[in-house]
């Protein structure tokens, strides 16, 4: 307990840091759930390939520690561009390989998990024996350093050093812990903006209010949900980027206990509310810091998952409740 | 006109029923060998099918687990529609119970602590499924994973429990040793006794797996029974109506959250069961043997076979458990197909390799009908 | 707290025809149904399922001053009216009056946010619906709510096992009284398919019959739960004519067998035929009541029908 008062500061940051990324990753669970009422289970590896396009297009460009501010940025700006390309492609190709599919056939929600787990262990393992396909395809020579030690984690040269902004509490709050808030909060404000405002984003609440009310009235169903995975995917790819950034290493595997804590968070906050989603996310993120601080840091996913099942059992349709048909999107 | 094109249809009694149209004494008669080619398997070495990598009573045994657990977990998924990802979770309470009760904290033999498992893991289903089960069923997945990430992260932090390295030295299911089994030998291209090679009745050793298959078959034929029994009772149709349409079940009278936390409680029994089997064998249990993407091959093991028909579950855990041990040499690349294989199925057989009964009804009462248009557009 | 959710059609997609022309007259489906025939002088009087039996006249539910409100939204309004034992009463109203939302507070769906509903004299409280159901009161839905992947016979006994206690123990060592229930059981459920004239049928999936058999094993699922009061939610809805006027003759078999009938239905030609007394509500409110040639004058009955829905006043 005086461990938690004592850094309090430190925890709360670092734990918002942690929830923004959760927010920003169960931002496509909660809206692919709000469209077509699936866990949409590899939504993690969505994230996962985010995080390696990220780091691949700093590798290309050389980036390194100790660039000049406008180098950083511009690294930077290209990590979101790669993983959010990355993202939304591999979740476009989610969608139109392992879901359409089974939509065209009306396959029971079950049917659509196992194949979503299916896509994901796919998914996972290309990634994880990306150096074995590669020797295959005898494209070795060029991308050696792409792909070696495919499954170990791998590190995102120090492009940003570390540098405390100002101080709360005795906890240095640093650019980066600054950038990755204030970054995912200015993001999720967009998006919602988006669904709340635009054509495509009114699309997307008709279907997920009422799917044939919303073909009635000439909505197209498929193209909506391709949108919305896409959606899904960028946010992923951002997540992305600010999770390297903060966390430094990625590895063929990482998306898979950040998509369950993803998915709770999504959860948590009533799934298919966006803001819920976020709202999800930080709590999360702060629920896990502060309960671990009292616990014992090994118990920190325990804590997230026993934080799931009391706030189920309170409030069954999460803080916010679920809608993301209704107006407040 | 539909009735043209229907008229070609004839109703052909598929293998199934002219299995059920035999007399019971060639019925009987036809288990028994079945049965018994069951027990013979592992000595009969059969090419092919023998898995060159691994031990294949191992593997065999490996694959009864698999079947035992998806037997459970289709009660909970199959028949009562619960979601359940988090299964692997009663079957490491199962096995720990062993352990903790026969090795890390007392010397009880392991036939005790089987029934104690099995209590044990049936009273953490109740207890997780008294507050989770009233949750909208697709936030029981979510709960249910939690749960089995709960438990496996306690089995990894407590000290109690054994902590990362787990718990060895767990006692072995006593044996009698009566007579040696000999095997067959196929190296040169035709069958041979190999009276070299034998199998001990009935020892549970540490280097021979088949004595631990054999008990897993009777542990099965057993749960089977017991199975058939319930599922075609006042419980298994309450339970396939509170599936099909929940509330409609309640206002028929049926109390719908009792009867999902029976399905979820049995369900973890056998689970739990499966555990005490796995510790009994493998002799030391460590939380990764409890890993989450257990849960999830139990999962598609049930839902590949065919969700709700438990022969059809039986064959989706054998295909889950025992294509990866036969083809270890594309051990790389086996979650790869594995993954790869389930979308394929998902997408072009998604009622699973063996649809559950009820479809096969509703073909046959199709078919029926069919032939009776016939004769109406004939008249 | 569940917060109160619609019942929507769930399971069975029958194909909801509304009206005679798109009845299932493909010859799929047609020959087969003809078949059927009820048969009204099978005995399916209820079961003696323990409940005090009151005399014929006697009230046997009372709706006392039901109010319902969903957030902002009054859905019922001071409701009240009552039921007597073997009449059957006719609950009547324009669309959206409340008729549906009054049979889920009786049946336990919803809780009234005021007032009481009171059976054999005492009030349902907060009851299961299932132990709603087991005292005596049963439903059939609006849009047909079948078991859609279990046989015909099958939905019927899940009626008739509301009143059985055979559990796994039971089951597992098949102990005398599994036998027993089960035999009793499937002689009683055959007999009420047999009534409605599906007793062909048992073997089929819900799901796979037409749309008639469907609105009829709905009927045949309710009385096998031996219900004191019997509850039809537009049990004609998507009938022809002569469909419907069948109905209502075998709907008055079963009183005669010693039920009790609430009825909603939307054509008041029919109501007018069949019911002994009749209760019409409008925006939640009960607007009147009274045997059917008192509702048939009655100027605000005629005002809301007219100024409502024409065609089911004429």
């Amino acid at each position: 307990m005086q461990f938690l008062i004592d850094n309090f500061w430190a925890l709360t940051i670092t734990g918002l840091t942690l929830g923004a990324v959760y927010a920003l990753v169960a931002l496509g669970y909660t809206l692919v759930y709000g469209v077509l009422r699936l866990i949409n289970f590899a939504h993690s590896e969505v994230f996962m390939y985010g995080t390696f396009a990220a780091l691949w297009v700093v590798m290309f460009l050389g980036g390194k520690a100790g660039g000049g501010t406008g180098q950083v940025i511009f690294w930077i700006a290209m990590m979101f561009v790669a993983a959010m390309t990355m993202s939304g492609l591999i979740a476009v190709l989610l969608e139109r390989f392992a879901y359409r599919p089974l939509r065209k056939r009306n396959a029971p929600p079950l049917i659509a998990l196992i194949s979503a787990v299916g896509a994901s262990f796919v998914l996972a393992e290309v990634m994880g024996l990306r150096e074995k396909i590669v020797a295959w395809v005898g494209l070795d020579d060029n991308l050696r350093a792409y792909v070696r030690n495919s499954r170990n984690a791998v590190g995102l040269p120090d492009i940003v050093a570390k540098e405390p902004v100002f101080t709360v509490g005795g906890y240095a709050v640093t650019n980066v812990d600054i950038f990755v808030i204030v970054g995912a909060i200015t993001i999720m404000v967009i998006l919602d903006q988006f669904v709340k405002r635009s054509r495509l984003g009114r699309g997307i609440r008709a279907v997920a209010q009422d799917p044939e009310a919303a073909a009635l009235m000439g909505v197209n169903r498929d193209r909506v949900i391709q949108v919305t995975f896409l959606v899904g995917g960028v946010m992923a790819g951002a997540a992305a980027v600010f999770y390297l950034l903060r966390i430094g290493i990625t590895r063929y595997d990482a998306g898979f206990l950040l998509g369950v804590k993803a998915f709770t968070a999504a959860v948590l906050g009533g799934i298919g509310n966006l803001r819920g989603a976020l709202l999800g996310g930080f709590v999360l993120g702060l629920a896990e810091n502060y309960g671990s601080a009292i616990v014992g840091t090994q118990w920190k996913d325990v804590v997230a998952f026993v934080l799931l099942i009391v706030i189920l059992l309170f409030r069954p349709t999460g803080l916010l409740g679920e809608s993301l048909g209704k107006a407040r999107a | 006109m539909t009735t043209t094109q229907n008229a070609t249809k004839k109703v052909r009694p598929n293998l199934n029923e002219r299995i059920a149209d035999l007399p019971l004494p060639i019925k009987v008669v036809l288990w028994i060998i079945f049965a018994l080619f069951l027990f013979a398997l592992p000595l009969l070495n059969i090419p092919f099918i023998t898995t060159p990598d691994s031990d294949f009573g191992g593997v065999l045994f490996t694959v009864s687990t698999y079947v035992l657990v998806a037997l459970g977990l289709n009660i909970v998924v199959g028949y009562a529609g619960l979601l359940d990802l988090g299964y692997v979770g009663f079957y490491a309470v199962g096995a720990y119970t062993v352990g903790v009760l026969s090795s890390q904290h007392g010397s009880l033999p392991w036939l005790w602590c089987v029934p104690i498992a099995i209590l044990v893991a049936m009273a953490s289903g109740v207890i997780l499924g008294a507050p989770t089960l009233r949750v909208r069923g697709d936030y029981l997945a979510i709960v249910t994973l939690g749960f089995g990430e709960i438990v496996r992260l306690t089995l990894i932090n407590s000290e109690w429990l054994g902590g990362a390295q787990g718990i060895s030295e767990i006692p072995r299911p006593p044996g009698i040793e009566l007579f040696e089994v000999p095997s067959i030998d196929w190296s040169t291209g035709v069958p041979v006794v190999d009276l070299g090679t034998t199998t001990t009745f009935l020892k549970f050793g540490i280097s021979d797996f088949i004595p631990y298959y054999w008990l897993a078959l009777v542990v099965i034929a057993l749960v089977l029974v017991f199975d058939i029994l319930v599922k075609n009772s006042r419980v298994g149709r309450a339970w396939e109506a509170t599936r099909e349409d929940e509330d409609a079940a309640e206002l028929m009278g049926v109390p719908t959250f009792r009867f999902k936390l029976l399905a979820f409680a049995l369900g973890a029994a056998i689970g739990g069961l499966s555990g005490a089997m796995f510790a009994g064998k493998s002799g030391f249990i460590n939380p990764q043997s409890f890993e989450l993407l257990l849960s999830i091959l139990f999962l598609a093991a049930v839902v590949v076979g065919g969700q709700g028909n438990r022969w059809g579950v039986i064959l989706g855990a054998i295909v889950v458990s025992y294509f990866p041990e036969r083809f270890r040499e594309f051990a790389d690349f086996r979650v790869l197909v594995f993954g790869l294989a389930l979308m394929l199925l998902a997408i072009f057989r998604p009622q699973g390799l063996l649809p559950p009964r009820r479809t096969l009804r509703a073909k046959r009462a199709d078919a029926r009908q069919h032939v009776l248009e016939e004769g109406e557009a004939g008249a | 707290m569940p917060e109160p959710t619609n019942p929507e059609p769930v399971g069975a997609e029958p194909t909801p025809p509304s009206t005679a022309a798109e009845r299932p007259a493909t010859p799929a489906t047609a020959p087969v149904d003809e078949v059927t025939e009820i048969n009204p002088d099978v005995d399916i009087a209820p079961e003696d399922i323990g409940v005090p039996v009151v005399a014929e006249g006697e009230r046997l539910l009372e709706v006392d001053t039901v109010t319902l409100r969903f957030g902002g939204v009054v859905a019922l309004n001071e409701v009240s009216f009552h039921i007597n034992k073997g009449e059957i009463l006719g609950l009547i109203g324009p669309n959206g009056a409340g008729k549906t939302t009054c049979f889920n507070v009786m049946t336990g769906v919803y809780q009234p946010t005021s007032g009481e509903v009171r059976y054999l004299g005492k009030p349902l409280g907060k009851r299961h619906k299932y132990q709603i159901t087991k005292l005596g009161i049963a439903r059939t839905f609006q849009n047909i709510r079948l078991f859609a992947n279990m046989t015909a016979l099958e939905n019927v006994l899940v009626g008739v096992d509301a009143h059985h206690s055979t559990g796994v123990v039971t089951a597992m060592f098949r102990l005398p009284k599994h036998r027993r229930e089960e035999e009793q059981g499937r002689a009683r459920a055959m007999e009420l398919l047999e009534f409605m004239g599906l007793a062909g049928k048992a073997d089929e999936l819900a799901r796979n019959l037409p749309y008639g058999d469907q609105r009829r094993l709905e009927i045949a699922r309710a009385l096998a739960t031996s219900p004191q009061l019997l509850c039809l939610d537009e049990p004609a809805a998507g009938f022809n004519p002569a469909e419907k006027a069948k109905l209502m003759e075998l709907i008055r078999t079963i009183r005669d067998q010693g039920y009790t009938v609430l009825l909603i239905e939307h054509d008041m030609k029919l109501v007018m035929g069949v019911t002994d007394r009749i209760v019409v509500l409008e925006f939640g409110r009960k607007i009147a009541e009274g045997t059917p040639a008192e509702i048939r004058d009655n100027p605000a009955v005629i005002a809301a029908y007219l100024g409502v829905d024409e065609e089911d006043a004429s």
